[in-house]
């Protein structure tokens, strides 16, 4: 993304941004609170389209994303908070997830031939390893509101997962779990690395830290460093833009200017 | 005893068919959080088309599968059309574009076919059968009645269940957003629902025809007993809806043959007033934030 400006009836939320994700890297994205790092999110998945820059995906030109292109795309996104459906199983929530790789057309699928049948068993195949890789297969049927709150950021990260994304978007993983937990989720997200790129929002600052190989720092809109964590660190417009607002740590307050 | 029989047979037959009326309604309800008052009157519509070409020679079934044929298109063109740029608006908009729509069909097939009463063949016999030397109120035509209700019910369940468009369309009804980041085409799943409601208000409109006289508004009294199942069953819950609905078909049954036929309509809206302020999320309802 290149030269990203975003404004909100002359309130300008974001200006002159630029930031790149490298293949297989994990690239952190910064900043205090109201910053604008949720508007540029949400600028990357399409939810909000940029007033000036732009979007450039696997060299080409993204000029109308809409959200629903994503997942065609390669991309995926979890979102602030847990945004599972209610009234879904676990597993069918991943199913959803898994959707665009059916292959069955939309009519067979409706009328049950044989083709969709053997494409509903690929689907909840992969939503089961998706679950597996994130050690939640046991609460395959169970309902997302009756299980505790980290479980369910585990399962909405499987759902994000089981379309085996190149680009996954993170918003703020780590709101709400513990210590031990933040842990084995920074673990997950370098193994990620590699597989996938990954553009993590976070107000924890040691797992940004640790798990990210580049970071980009917003403040009021702008971007004030970018670099490897050491860089970042050790940048005094960083410590500056931080001082006196302490890093928020807790859920989503961050998410309401955009 | 004889008479308790067959007025609880009466009751659950007519009661299967605000079932499936009820359960036209809970589709489109949990899809789009609109109640469509049109249903009714969509379906005389296509009760109707099945009327006018069995009367030009069509064999029932025919006209049966060409009317739900025609109620699926009619669904579909009028989410599409009329129901889509009122959705996610205010409430008030959409009710007031579903109870247009409703006066607009009605005078539409008025125009079209006049509004004298007309009488709509069934399919199977309407003279009960025989245990010994008593008659019951149960009638070929009312197997067939039954069975179509339960064959559409089982059908639907498979769909939501064990298909992938169900899945779609249920993630679609629980967070469209989400839906939408996930690649669900929700627009599409939303006309799936209302297309799928419109077949399923058809045929419940076929079967209550059946055997008795249509005119353009016949389908009112359906609307307010299918619309009181629906609430009773919590307008959320199909499993509700279903039960909402041979509740009230058992219901009416017995206040129309034990107390008065005329005090049937006033009955129903009673049960909808005492459901609203007892329990207004319904019997079966899955959340308790709904706005009656």
């Amino acid at each position: 993304m290149t030269g990203i400006s975003v404004s909100f009836g002359g309130v300008t939320a974001l200006s002159d941004v630029s930031l790149t994700v490298e293949p297989g890297q994990v690239h952190g994205l910064i900043g205090p609170n109201g910053a604008g790092k949720t508007t540029l999110f949400n600028v990357a998945c399409g939810l909000v389209r940029p007033t000036q820059g732009r979007i450039v995906w696997r060299g080409e030109e993204l000029r109308r994303l809409k959200p629903k292109q994503l997942t065609r795309l390669g991309i995926s996104r979890t979102l602030q908070g847990v945004g599972l459906f209610r009234g879904l199983t676990v597993l069918e929530n991943v199913m959803v997830g898994a959707h665009r790789h059916a292959k069955a057309g939309f009519f067979s699928a409706l009328f049950a031939v044989p083709t969709a049948d053997r494409d509903e068993a690929r689907l909840r195949a992969r939503a089961l390893a998706a679950l597996d890789e994130l050690d939640a297969t046991a609460y395959a049927g169970r309902y997302p509101d009756s299980l505790p709150y980290p479980v369910q950021k585990r399962v909405a990260l499987a759902r994000a997962l089981v379309v085996e994304p190149e680009l996954l978007l993170l918003d703020e993983p780590a709101s709400g779990l513990s210590e031990d937990e933040m842990h084995d989720l920074g673990d997950l997200i370098r193994a990620l690395s590699g597989r996938m790129s990954v553009l993590l929002v976070e107000h924890h600052m040691d797992l940004v830290m640790r798990v990210c190989d580049r970071i980009t720092v917003l403040d009021s809109g702008e971007q004030i460093a970018a670099g490897t964590p050491a860089e970042v660190q050790a940048d005094p417009a960083v410590t500056e833009a931080y001082l006196g607002d302490e890093v928020e740590v807790g859920a989503g307050a961050d998410g309401r200017e955009g | 005893m004889q008479q308790f029989v067959n007025v609880t047979l009466t009751g659950l037959i007519s009661g299967s068919v605000y079932a499936a009326f009820a359960l036209a309604l809970v589709l489109i309800w949990r899809s789009t959080r609109i109640v469509n008052f049109a249903q009714g009157s969509m379906a005389a519509a296509t009760s109707f088309i099945a009327l006018a070409l069995i009367q030009s020679g069509w064999s029932y079934w025919l006209a049966l599968v060409v009317a739900l044929v025609s109620g699926f298109v009619l669904g579909a063109v009028v989410e599409r059309v009329v129901i889509r740029p009122v959705e996610g608006g205010p409430e008030l908009n959409a009710v007031i574009v579903t109870l247009g729509l409703f006066i607009a069909f009605q005078a539409l097939i008025a125009i079209v076919y006049g509004s004298s009463f007309e009488s709509f063949p069934a399919p199977f016999g309407l003279r009960g059968f025989s245990i010994g030397d008593t008659t019951i109120a149960l009638t070929p035509n009312s197997l067939y009645v039954l069975g179509a209700v339960v064959v559409t019910m089982v059908g639907l369940i498979a769909l939501f269940r064990f298909t992938r468009v169900g899945l779609a369309m249920r993630a679609s009804a629980f967070g469209q957003e989400v839906a939408r980041l996930l690649g669900v085409r929700v627009g599409r799943m939303l006309t799936l629902g209302w297309a799928l409601a419109a077949v399923v208000g058809s045929l419940s409109g076929l079967l209550i025809a059946g055997g008795g006289l249509v005119w353009p508004a016949y389908m009112d009294a359906l609307i307010v007993f299918g619309f009181v199942a629906a609430v009773l069953g919590g307008l959320d819950s199909p499993v509700g809806a279903v039960v909402g609905g041979l509740s009230i078909g058992l219901a009416l049954a017995y206040v129309s043959a034990y107390i008065d036929p005329a005090l049937v309509n006033l009955a129903a809206l009673v049960i909808l007033m005492v459901v609203l302020l007892v329990r207004p999320g319904g019997l079966f309802a899955s959340s308790t934030a709904r706005r009656a």
